[in-house]
């Protein structure tokens, strides 16, 4: 594996474009940016298409013989399918305006990394084989034959993209590269194109529900580890019941929560959330993941592994459905859920049995997020809250793309964090909210062979979060998002060593004050509380 | 080289309207013909492509969400820039429309030592393509007194703010003036940002250097060579009228502005110009985000294989009894 640069060598980042047009300039497979071909047994288990051992450094990347007419054609099926491509195709005006709004661009000053080349590399291809004056007038118009070296470039370039829509903010006509990605990570994936960091965790949540690959019995084990700890640091015995019938809600979350810290922390926050409010839940080992790396594959890879959800809701009779933090699971659930997979008609509008709050604006998903139901808790007064035993926390949030840019969840989760921090700072406006920066790992990229790429595509993230450790003193960067709180430790670790991670919910529950529990002295991460230091 | 292509594509096109017209006299092909041939070609060109977006789905709901979800009342959403309805919707696509609003709020970046990125607002792109759409279409409108007889009064009033600065005779019209100044504008950035410089294609600068022509041959008319007014509008009203007519006296300058103006419509269908059109079909800003309250419809939603609960239990039953997970079959 490549090893990643020095901090100090990875941010010296020239953003001179190269002498040669882009059309002519071959692209540099380097290590540390690219993701391992996806093994063959995933795209079986999936039933994708050309399944094979294949490697990206070979010349020959094993595809079919009409692999151009598969490809053509199935850029002329998503053209007739969906209008988004056929107008984003169409209008960009190359103003330029994206072009610097792309974390991996501003990270490594790659050209192809402007959102608007991005594009034309599949929109040159569009041009010449779609359009009349691209095939009058080829190469002068912008358009270019299909050549494997075109495919090779897309694979690479399209891996280079975590989908996360900050450019598409800025577009006059909100062209979304998002998008753009998704079609061209489709039509590889006709060849068999995939990676194998996106591939393996969609064959395991096809088979066995959750992305990590998570066997029922492994989930209630790993669920059973964090309520120990949650036993010794509150003195409480949680018993949450799964796959229970008849239960009034169906609770899903991420996989990332229930395997490793500080996800995991996050989870014991939801387990001890839920049981101090008495509420009628269960988990599902069948519907394990919120989340869904098929989004990052296919919209029918997509679909698959969201039916899970209604499924299962509908099998066990739950009233509606709880989401936990996760970033892309809500681009899904709020624009795609319903329409794939719905209508949820056997569920009811969901109301919040503490507070009697009805989410109206989930009424016809049937799925609230936890930001939500516990914003709606803390401003009815339902819990009690001591902000002093996140006292030593310096927070600041990081807003996750898609809960941003897919669906506008920016109030809640400050909500939140006002009610159980004292100490809570915002980073640079011009990098929160909707012109958030990705964590560089979305997507499906958050493997580990492209560390140098994430690296670089975190740049504009951390950097953020540098700014406001240095101004205030900031220690913790919150967030509500599974992928955010593995891939900005890494993040953090690398760029700003003084900064921890956590999900919102870790922070409720440390300061969330439970009927019964015995003093305590330290938090979930086993860290004495404020004013508690040697009182174990 | 695409800059100097397309440069050397608009010179060309002048130079044939020029000998066209003042050697080879085909005023009644320049001055009839290709007006027609070019506003067809415009209309259908522009209707089809229209109508192949708008019958091309929208199968989900992907508004790019630019401000706070409609949650609680207690909760402010950002009623434009994060729409729930209709009207919000119709609002935001105003805004963009009229006010290109995602445009303003551009950030520029720039990475100092440290490292530390640094972000700035970038504003003059919004307002240079701002000035030159406006001006565009105010010059656009103006025009319509050749083609309108009795001049419509709202067509004297834009006229009259046009011309308020009552400098020169005949009167220096505002828009013209900027229009050439906004197109310049873009351009030179185009040619001067090493990065939009590296994205520009032919097709970038060709239009550019059209319009420019085309406001170029305008202001010449109008301010220098003067020419025959009564002239041109006896040939613009007798095409309105489809009675066309071949005044004599009009200078070879209108030729080539009109043939120009030909050029630029019957290209628009072809090109990025398009955008006009795609700005109002764009899934990420004209629709609302209320997919959680009301279920959107694909209209191509079609069954797919999923792995079931059933098998799901089939794979794990025993380790499910073993770890005290109720199963469906015993």
């Amino acid at each position: 594996m490549a090893k990643t640069p020095k901090p100090d060598e990875l941010s010296k980042i020239d953003y001179t474009p190269p002498q040669t047009a882009w059309t002519e300039t071959p692209t540099v497979y380097k290590e540390g940016v690219w993701c391992f071909g996806a093994k063959p047994k995933n795209l079986e288990t999936l039933h994708f298409p050309n399944p094979r051992e294949w490697r990206v450094v070979d010349e020959d990347w094993k595809l079919p013989e009409n692999w151009q007419e598969i490809v053509l054609n199935g850029m002329k099926e998503r053209l007739d399918k969906y209008r988004s491509f056929r107008v984003f195709m169409d209008s960009c005006v190359r103003c330029g305006a994206c072009a610097d709004k792309c974390h991996f661009f501003i990270g490594s000053g790659d050209p192809k990394n402007m959102p608007v080349l991005r594009a034309e590399l599949l929109r040159s291809v569009y041009r010449g084989n779609f359009t009349l004056a691209g095939k009058i007038l080829g190469k002068i118009n912008g358009a270019r034959p299909l050549t494997l070296e075109v495919l090779k470039e897309w694979w690479y370039y399209f891996f280079q993209c975590t989908e996360c829509r900050r450019c598409s903010v800025f577009c006059p006509y909100g062209i979304d590269t998002a998008e753009i990605t998704m079609m061209g990570r489709e039509l590889l994936n006709l060849l068999g194109l995939n990676i194998d960091w996106i591939a393996g965790p969609a064959a395991n949540c096809y088979m066995k529900g959750n992305h990590l690959g998570l066997e029922p019995h492994t989930i209630v084990g790993n669920l059973e580890y964090m309520l120990d700890d949650i036993e010794t640091v509150t003195g409480i015995k949680i018993t949450p019941s799964f796959n229970r019938k008849g239960a009034e809600i169906l609770f899903v979350t991420p996989s990332g929560d229930l395997f490793a810290d500080p996800g995991t922390y996050t989870c014991m926050g939801y387990l001890m959330l839920l049981h101090e409010l008495g509420l009628d839940y269960t988990w599902s080992t069948y519907a394990s993941e919120g989340g869904n790396f098929g989004f990052f594959t296919s919209n029918e890879l997509a679909k698959r592994l969201n039916s899970k959800i209604y499924a299962e809701a509908k099998r066990l009779g739950v009233k509606w459905i709880l989401g936990g933090e996760c970033g892309h699971m809500w681009r899904v659930l709020n624009q795609y859920m319903d329409t794939w997979n719905g209508p949820a008609d056997f569920l009811e509008v969901p109301k919040s049995p503490i507070t009697g709050t009805v989410f109206e604006n989930a009424k016809s998903t049937k799925m609230v997020h936890i930001a939500e139901f516990t914003a709606d808790l803390i401003k009815h007064g339902k819990l009690k809250l001591d902000k002093k035993r996140n006292d030593n926390l310096k927070v600041t949030f990081h807003d996750s793309c898609n809960t941003s840019r897919g669906m506008g969840l920016f109030e809640e989760p400050r909500y939140i964090i006002d009610n159980v921090c004292n100490n809570f700072y915002e980073m640079d406006e011009l990098t929160t909210r909707e012109k958030t920066f990705c964590c560089g790992s979305g997507s499906g990229l958050n493997a580990g062979e492209n560390m140098e790429l994430r690296m670089r595509g975190g740049l504009p993230r951390a950097n953020a979060v540098k700014d406001v450790a240095e101004k205030y003193g900031v220690n913790m960067l919150a967030n509500v998002c599974a992928i955010d709180r593995a891939v900005l430790t890494a993040s953090m670790d690398y760029w700003v060593p003084s900064v921890k991670v956590t999900g919102v919910h870790e922070l409720v529950a440390n300061a969330l004050i439970m009927k019964g529990e015995k003093e305590r002295t330290t938090n979930l991460r086993g860290e004495p509380l404020p004013g508690m230091e040697g009182q174990e | 080289m695409n800059a100097i292509l397309s440069l050397i594509a608009v010179a060309g096109l002048a130079l044939i309207a020029y000998i066209g017209v003042s050697a080879a006299g085909l005023q009644f092909l320049f001055g009839v013909v290709v007006p027609y041939v070019a506003l067809a070609v415009f209309l259908i060109g522009v209707i089809s492509r229209v109508v192949k977006w708008g019958r091309t789905p929208v199968p989900f709901r992907i508004p790019t969400t630019c401000g706070q979800q409609q949650s609680f009342p207690w909760i402010k959403q950002a009623k434009f820039d994060n729409p729930s309805t209709g009207g919000g919707v119709i609002v935001r696509m105003l805004l963009e429309v009229f006010l290109f609003r995602s445009l303003f709020s551009n950030v520029k970046f720039e990475l100092r030592e440290g490292p530390k990125l640094a972000y700035s607002s970038a504003k003059w792109l919004w307002l240079g393509g701002l000035a030159f759409h406006w001006t565009f279409f105010i010059v656009l409108i103006r025009h319509l007194r050749l083609f309108t007889d009795p001049v419509p009064g709202f067509l004297k009033g834009i006229e009259a703010l046009d011309g308020f600065l009552q400098v020169g005779i005949p009167g220096i019209m505002i828009s013209g003036v900027v229009l050439l100044g906004a197109v310049t504008y873009l351009f030179l950035r185009r040619v001067l940002i090493p990065n939009v410089r590296y994205i520009s294609l032919a097709a970038d600068y060709f239009p550019l250097f059209l319009i420019m022509g085309v406001a170029l041959s305008g202001i010449l008319m109008r301010y220098v060579l003067r020419v025959d007014i009564v002239g041109v509008k006896k040939l613009t009203m007798g095409l309105m009228t489809f009675s066309p007519g071949l005044p004599e006296g009009i200078s070879v300058v209108f030729y080539i502005h009109l043939f120009l103006v030909s050029t630029l419509f019957a290209y628009i269908p072809f090109s990025k110009i398009m955008h006009l059109g795609g700005v109002f079909l764009s899934p990420t800003r004209n629709l609302a985000n209320n997919s959680r309250m009301v279920r959107h419809i694909n209209p191509w939603n079609y069954p797919v294989d999923v792995h079931t609960y059933e098998e799901y239990e089939n794979d794990f039953r025993e380790k499910m009894k073993k770890a005290g997970i109720p199963v469906e079959k015993e």
